[in-house]
């Protein structure tokens, strides 16, 4: 164990810069609680040691340089991050989780990735997700599900469980996730991390592997809010790769983390995301946020959201169809698994069925399922058409909301982290999970997910949502909330997390 | 497959009792420096599989970015064929698994096509005029090219295996939509092929496309139907799939023609399906039924934004339209005088393009058409190419018809030259040179001929002598055999009376 790794990565970018500490011994560091822990916690399915260092020593010969050369380096560079396994990376394997993809090795960078390499973080590895990115648990991955550092019988949220995991754990300081309907906040809710969705279009998508295309976000998941938005500053930005990507600069995030006020800001408690089917340990850790805010000079409202209650049925109509469409490139005839199937005739319809069947899960295949049938000819206008409008209806109850509110508050999840294998037989108790961060993505607006204490000794997610573009609003709301909670904690509430390989 | 010998109808009792209902999908694949939504060189007949990047691969991870020179190529077609331009229009995904689309869809338009509700007056060889209406044209991606090996039918159906080359994977393509096609009667035959021609014609004009039918520039689908005479009810369509020549397109809409009246006579119901045309047979024979194989799951491409097209972007293109090639070819027969069937035949065999250079190379309208009618197309028929892919150049021509006039050389030597320069000797100049094919000019050499032959047909020479002039041929024959042709026979008949002393 290494102090090094309790530290966050703007406080190891500030070491390094005063070579306090050089790259290579923060990657090592961090290499070493990965052997140490990731055994049982299972966040990560690759570690790629021998390019860490590399980079690292990279950033260590370039800052000795001095000069123009060491002038050169990104703030962040020598932190080490950690890459959710959807995200393509040129040099280490791509699997998403997946069997289909075992062993999958990428011709390609994501765009996110170019812009961690042009600022030299060193990739720690590839981190776990439910399959496809299609779960709330992490436990639909082929390769095993991810514990909870707070409780290893417990999942740590999901899809994006490894990247959450692998923070809370302190295996990295940094992490991606990506978020369609909730994969990077409520893992970071239920594991104490802070992790936040874009703006949709903030952030290229190019290379990361489309669940639903519409809906789906990379994002940064990290121990403070500060951390977020330094490393949200890296990857945000336009991409012409992504027809999507917005063409806004990303604007003062880290500023607006380090600002961290929020008086006179107008803060509305959605009415719709809490309440019944919230626990009430859940509900109370809310309600003293709150109030703290409420303290510092917030103006504390309430909104209604009607149509809210429709978001999650609506999400499972469009996230399903957009999945079964992106999922069809898997079929074995190109890359991937490829399987023959046992009996005659050995026909491309048959390859591609036993190698569909072989490679993808259930859930993977019950949501081609769900979304094959509703965009089926007949049944689109009644499924997919309607869940559309339900959409725009989302988006009318946002804006009403933002027109009262500068930011909206709610909790990020309406439990903490339930047991594994718990919901495993039951998906709708599985989905409901996510019905609180779903509408971020179905209306395309910026949320965070920061700690909010804990209720039965489990981390509960306090989460903000923004107005589309103005994410800066959720890194000042954030960091506002996550100080005063600090503050009465007396120290970050990973602190209180248990000890796992000997350090707290 | 099992081929099924269809009855047939003849044509001429299949029009005594039913109308036929024609309409065309054309597919013209455009000539874009690069593919639909990626930068992969759009290129012809390169390596398989080396004109790609990872997006038309549909590798994990990527994404579409429209290219705006297919748009505008589009937009051109579209304002060509007379149609009004999409302000705003999206693209769809067709869903359906084949090895040749790597995403499993093929991204295409569905609800909202760029260009809509255009007309163009098709002109049949005789003159007759028939206006086609135009419902759509949209754009898309082509698939990839699959060789079926082993097996006896060339098809993916009891093939050992198939190779795919995904070079032509992405290429844009628009497709050419028209409405239902009534009245041409017996004329319709002859009208798809002229319809097929003029949009080959229009594309090529525009510089959108190669334009090339034998390599899959042009591809047409033609569905025919037939309704009782007097009916306004159309009938049950087939669809042949593919035909790719113009010649092709007559036989296999007459064929359909003729099979749909065999089989309603018999009392039978026509099935809708596809058919695949066959050239050595010229026959079609069933494909799949359309009806359990029409459901493509169409939902919005959401990888994609619209297309937005401003009045002044559609007016700039516009004004970069070259001259239609109606008016262009009413143009060119007034300059060039030639009478109505004079200028029909050159437009039939294909030769108004290299009459039109070789004019503005410097021959006149007569000589050209001479030429190109003439000896070209003679040796194009033997060749059984088209007469302008012959190799001859207008330069050659213009310098064959100097030669000639100077009195070099005479028709008949023009011939062979013409020959020598096509087998790649040289310039006619050259070829007259090296093959000492000049016109025999010397009188004395020619008088030695004359003499021989006046000897050898005293009783000619009488003749002559006596008055009767035009016996003077036997011995310019004679002459010319002499000589192998190589003398002007002008001049021979000159000398003739000459050395006979007559006045000729």
């Amino acid at each position: 164990m290494n102090e090094l790794i309790t530290h966050s990565a703007a406080e190891l970018a500030a070491k390094l810069a005063a070579k306090e500490v050089s790259a290579v011994e923060v990657v090592q560091a961090h290499l070493d609680r990965i052997a140490e822990v990731d055994g049982e916690v299972n966040a990560f399915l690759h570690v790629n040691t021998e390019e860490a260092l590399a980079v690292a020593t990279e950033v260590d010969t370039a800052r000795a340089a001095g000069g123009a050369e060491a002038g050169r380096l990104h703030g962040l560079a020598g932190v080490p991050i950690a890459i959710k396994d959807l995200i393509v990376t040129i040099g280490q394997p791509t699997t998403a989780g997946s069997a289909m993809l075992r062993g999958w090795m990428s011709p390609y960078d994501a765009t996110v990735i170019q812009k961690i390499r042009a600022a030299k973080m060193p990739m720690l590895g590839k981190t776990n997700l439910d399959e496809f990115a299609m779960g709330s648990s992490t436990e639909h991955s082929a390769y095993g599900p991810t514990r909870n550092p707070w409780d290893l019988d417990r999942i740590p949220g999901g899809s994006g469980g490894g990247s959450a995991a692998a923070v809370a754990a302190y295996e990295a300081p940094l992490a991606l996730g990506t978020d369609t309907g909730g994969s990077i906040r409520q893992p970071a809710a239920v594991t104490g991390s802070v992790g936040v969705k874009p703006t949709y279009g903030g952030v290229s998508r190019y290379g990361a592997i489309a669940m639903a295309s519409s809906l789906d976000q990379i994002g940064p998941v990290s121990r403070t809010v500060l951390d977020s938005a330094l490393l949200h500053e890296v990857i945000g930005g336009h991409d012409p790769a992504d027809s999507t990507s917005l063409t806004d600069p990303v604007g003062a995030l880290a500023e607006a983390a380090r600002t961290g006020n929020v008086a006179g800001m107008r803060i509305g408690v959605v009415r719709e995301l809490q309440g019944e089917g919230y626990d009430a340990g859940v509900q109370q850790r809310f309600d003293e946020s709150l109030e703290l805010l409420r303290g510092a000079g917030a103006e504390i409202v309430e909104v209604s959201c009607p149509n809210f209650k429709y978001a999650l049925g609506a999400y499972y109509l469009i996230m399903p169809s957009e999945a079964s469409s992106n999922l069809a490139k898997f079929d074995g005839v190109r890359y991937g698994l490829r399987v023959l199937p046992e009996d005659a005739p050995l026909t491309i319809e048959r390859v591609m069925g036993a190698s569909r069947a072989a490679g993808f899960g259930d859930e993977v295949k019950r949501r081609i399922i769900l979304g094959t049938y509703a965009l089926s000819a007949g049944y689109y206008d009644a499924y997919y058409g309607s869940a559309q409008k339900v959409r725009t209806l989302v988006q009318r109850d946002f804006d009403a909301a933002f027109a009262q509110a500068d930011v909206l508050i709610s909790p990020t999840a309406p439990t903490t982290a339930f047991k594994l294998g718990e919901k495993l037989d039951d998906p709708l108790a599985m989905y409901l999970n996510d019905v609180a961060t779903i509408p971020a993505n179905l209306a395309g607006v910026p949320g965070i997910s920061v700690p909010g204490g804990l209720a039965g000794g489990l981390p509960v997610g306090i989460q903000f949502l923004a107005p589309a573009r103005e994410d800066a609003r959720l890194y000042r709301a954030g960091a506002a909330l996550e100080k005063l909670l600090e503050d009465k904690w007396g120290g970050p509430l990973l602190a209180q997390a248990p000890v796992l390989g000997g350090v707290k | 497959m099992t081929a099924v010998t269809d009855e047939i109808l003849s044509f001429e009792e299949a029009m005594e009792k039913y109308d036929p209902v024609l309409g065309f999908e054309v597919h013209v694949e455009l000539n874009t420096r690069t593919k639909m939504f990626s930068a992969a060189p759009n290129v012809f007949g390169d390596e398989p599989n080396t004109n790609v990047t990872p997006v038309c691969l549909g590798l994990p991870g990527v994404l579409p970015v429209v290219n705006k020179a297919a748009v505008e190529y589009s937009i051109k077609i579209g304002l060509a064929l007379g149609c009004r331009i999409a302000p705003s229009c999206t693209f769809a995904r067709k869903q359906y698994f084949y090895p040749d689309t790597p995403k499993n869809f093929q991204t295409s338009q569905y609800e909202d096509p760029i260009a809509f509700d255009g007309s163009i007056d098709i002109e049949l060889e005789d003159g007759t005029v028939f206006t086609v209406e135009i419902e759509r044209a949209h754009m898309e991606e082509d698939a990839g090219k699959l060789t079926h090996l082993g097996g006896a039918t060339g098809r993916i159906q009891g093939a050992d295996f198939s190779l795919v080359d995904y070079n032509r994977a992405g290429v844009p393509l628009v497709e050419i939509v028209t409405k239902p096609i009534v009245g041409a009667g017996s004329r319709a035959p002859e009208l798809a092929k002229a319809y097929v021609a003029a949009i080959r014609e229009i594309v090529k004009n525009l510089g959108v496309s190669d334009a090339r039918m034998e390599r899959g520039n042009v591809r047409c689908d033609a569905n025919v139907s037939l309704m009782p005479k007097g009916s306004t009810t159309f009938g049950t369509r087939s669809e042949t799939k593919n035909v790719n020549s113009l010649r092709s397109v007559e036989r296999a809409v007459r064929f359909e023609i003729q099979r749909h009246a065999a089989v309603l006579e018999s009392g039978a119901a026509v099935t809708q399906e596809t058919r695949h045309w066959h050239e050595d047979t010229r026959t079609t024979t069933a494909g799949r039924p359309k009806s359990d194989a029409d459901d493509y799951r169409y939902f919005p491409e959401p990888d994609l934004v619209p297309v937005v097209t401003s009045e002044e972007w559609i007016e700039e293109l516009r004004a970069q339209l070259p001259e239609p090639p109606a008016e262009r070819r009413k143009r060119l027969k007034d300059a060039w005088g030639y009478s109505d069937a004079e200028f029909r035949d050159v437009v039939n065999a294909g030769v108004m393009d290299s009459i039109e250079e070789t004019i503005a190379a410097g021959a006149t309208p007569a000589v050209a058409r001479k030429w190109w009618m003439g000896e070209v197309s003679r040796r194009a028929k033997e060749a059984e190419v088209d007469p302008a892919e012959l190799g001859v150049t207008p330069e050659t021509i213009v310098e064959l018809d100097s030669l000639i006039s100077a009195g070099k050389i005479n028709d008949k030597l023009a011939r062979k030259v013409l020959e020598y320069v096509l087998a790649g000797e040289g310039t006619p100049s050259e070829v007259v040179d090296k093959h000492g094919m000049a016109v025999v000019s010397d009188d004395g050499a020619l008088l030695e001929a004359i003499d021989a032959a006046l000897a050898a047909q005293p009783e000619v020479a009488e003749k002559i002598r006596g008055g009767k002039l035009q016996a003077a041929g036997a011995i310019v024959g004679g002459v010319m055999k002499a000589t192998r042709g190589q003398a002007d026979a002008g001049r021979v008949r000159e000398l003739i009376f000459e050395r006979l002393g007559v006045q000729g």
